[in-house]
């Protein structure tokens, strides 16, 4: 079996007396479509943090693509191919849509040190873009302002900077959150069309989308790991029914 | 709305206009003075171009990188004291003084810079002042070189033995020379791909270190190309009045910096020329009908605050990058 692309080796972060994280070992096999599920405040968040390098953990290493990115800052993780949508949109609102998938292509075009050619009319980094806003299913609002954007606009957005980046692990912080319904069907469709060209790693509530996409899931309660496996599994587990689907079932 | 539009390099209508226009009555300034018998009016426009030459140094941090640097005068002041200093040695050849002028100032920048930009918003502000009053306490205390009292320099420039700059036309389209070339680099850099990541670090710092840049790389070379433009605004202002002192490098100076900048339009960079303009003739004007101008002059720049939403740039036309 190939070595997995991701793996979180006891994994620990305290917020105060807080454990988010707690001692936290898994893997994420290479080309699948990973999805982390678990009730509001299981830390979820935390750990796409933690894996991405915008939070350090207390204790534990975190490897990457066969190298331990631990204590590499976020942008050098970036470089290695590591790129993330926010559960909180985070785009450039200034910004045309275009752009923003364009600053991302140029982030892995080489060095930005370029200092006089106008970066606009850099036809290779707009194609990539534009490339990019077609697969989500944006290319339509290519010239628009981002901050001008709708919600579920915003959502597509981030997955076009993340998808530009060509990256080999892709995290996905609950990118259907606040999504109508269409959108989240195409999204879905979108996701679903990437399967086997990289790696996802996505945390989501919508559990028609889980199961939909899921190749594996994890289930995160309290900052552990109480269930590993296949979707079916995952549904007749009778722990987690308790803790989570149950929950989900009663609402 | 559906036209793509970059925030970064393509202010709309009549805003595109200004700089060309600014720098085209520039250049028809000593002519008309000549004629109209006010040959006054070169040498103070002259030290307007100068302090455009600083404010545009400081609208590609403050406007562009969001860094408000509140010692932005010890830039001008290290580069003014590059060429006085070297004029008390008998050395007057701008070819050398220049470039001197220059790299004290990025230098100065590149040192200060690496630790105020770890700092971030009203901590920036006051680290960036508290290394301005380091630089005025150090100037005036360099007894050798007039401490308090300043350093008169006996003289201008010289350009290979010779002396041009001692007239007073030449020395003014030297000036005019090089606003237009600190506003073309400026105007090419801000749309570069350098430009990009420092106004995307403004419009989200987070997201673009999830994108793969080091913010704190760019800051700090945009700092010093900050730097280094207004140390050429420091050794042109050396020039001018012949004299050299530690009030070019006060904190009311870099206040008036940022003034000049907010009161033109932060972010469009023909805003920092025009905030230039604005702020010195009105300091001019009101200063020769009272002593208490600033009486006057501080309700007229809440007044651009609040009704001019983006300085005097705006209210020309168009939109720039501020948002």
């Amino acid at each position: 079996m190939a070595e997995p692309i991701l793996a979180l080796e006891g994994l620990s972060k305290a917020y105060g007396a807080l454990t988010v994280t707690d001692d936290l070992t898994m893997t994420v096999e290479a080309g699948s479509i990973h999805v982390l599920i678990g009730p509001n405040g299981a830390g979820k968040t935390t750990l796409i943090g933690q894996i991405s390098g915008q939070i350090a953990p207390d204790a534990g290493r975190i490897r990457f693509d066969g190298r331990d990115v631990t204590d590499l800052p976020m942008h050098a993780r970036c470089r290695l191919g590591l790129a993330r949508s926010f559960q909180i949109t985070t785009i450039l609102p200034s910004f045309t849509a275009l752009e923003n998938v364009a600053v991302a292509a140029q982030a892995h075009d080489g060095h930005s040190f370029r200092f006089l050619r106008p970066a606009a009319a850099e036809a290779r980094l707009n194609e990539a873009a534009m490339a990019s806003l077609e697969t989500v299913g944006l290319k339509h609002r290519a010239g628009v302002r981002a901050g001008a954007l709708s919600h579920g606009e915003k959502r597509q957005l981030e997955i076009a900077i993340a998808l530009v980046m060509k990256p080999k692990l892709l995290l996905l912080d609950e990118p259907m959150a606040g999504t109508g319904h269409e959108e989240s069907e195409r999204l879905v469709a979108t996701l679903e069309a990437l399967r086997g060209s990289l790696t996802i790693l996505l945390v989501e509530h919508d559990m028609d989308a889980v199961f939909a996409l899921a190749d594996r899931i994890s289930v995160l309660v309290y900052g552990r790991v109480i269930a590993d496996g296949k979707p079916d599994a995952i549904r007749a587990d009778p722990e987690v029914r308790s803790a989570y689907l149950g929950e989900e079932a009663a609402l | 709305m559906s036209a793509p539009s970059s925030p970064v390099n393509k202010p709309i209508g009549a805003a595109r206009q200004v700089a060309p226009v600014l720098l085209i009555l520039f250049a028809a300034v000593p002519a008309l003075a000549n004629a109209a018998d006010l040959g006054f009016a070169t040498q103070m426009v002259s030290r307007i171009m100068i302090y455009a030459i600083a404010a545009l140094s400081l609208d590609i941090i403050l406007g562009y990188g969001a860094m408000v640097s509140f010692g932005h005068a010890a830039f001008i002041g290290i580069g003014a004291y590059a060429v006085g200093i070297a004029s008390a040695h008998d050395l007057w050849d701008a070819s050398i003084t220049f470039p001197m002028a220059m790299l004290g100032g990025g230098l100065f920048a590149l040192v200060t810079g690496a630790i105020c930009l770890r700092t971030r918003g009203v901590y920036f502000i006051m680290i960036t002042l508290a290394f301005g009053q380091m630089a005025y306490f150090t100037a005036s205390s360099l007894s050798a070189y007039g401490g308090d009292d300043g350093l008169t320099m006996w003289g201008r420039s010289e350009v290979f033995g010779y002396s041009p700059l001692e007239n007073e036309t030449t020395f003014y389209y030297v000036v005019l020379a090089c606003l237009a070339s600190c506003y073309v680099f400026a105007k090419a850099l801000v749309g570069s791909r350098f430009g990009r990541v420092i106004v995307g670090v403004r419009e989200n710092r987070l997201r673009m270190q999830a994108v793969g840049f080091n913010p704190y790389a760019y800051q700090l070379v945009a700092y010093v190309i900050a730097g280094m433009m207004a140390g050429l605004a420091g050794a042109l202002l050396a020039n001018h009045t012949e004299f050299v002192s530690p009030s070019t490098m006060s904190w009311q100076r870099s206040g008036d910096l940022i003034i000049m900048v907010v009161l033109g339009g932060t972010g469009t960079l023909h805003g920092a020329i025009l905030g230039a303009v604005a702020y010195l003739a009105l300091e001019e004007i009101l200063s020769h009908v009272t002593e208490h101008w600033r009486v006057f002059f501080g309700p007229m720049l809440i007044l651009v605050v609040l009704f001019a939403r983006g300085g005097l740039g705006r209210l020309i036309g168009g939109r720039g990058a501020g948002g």
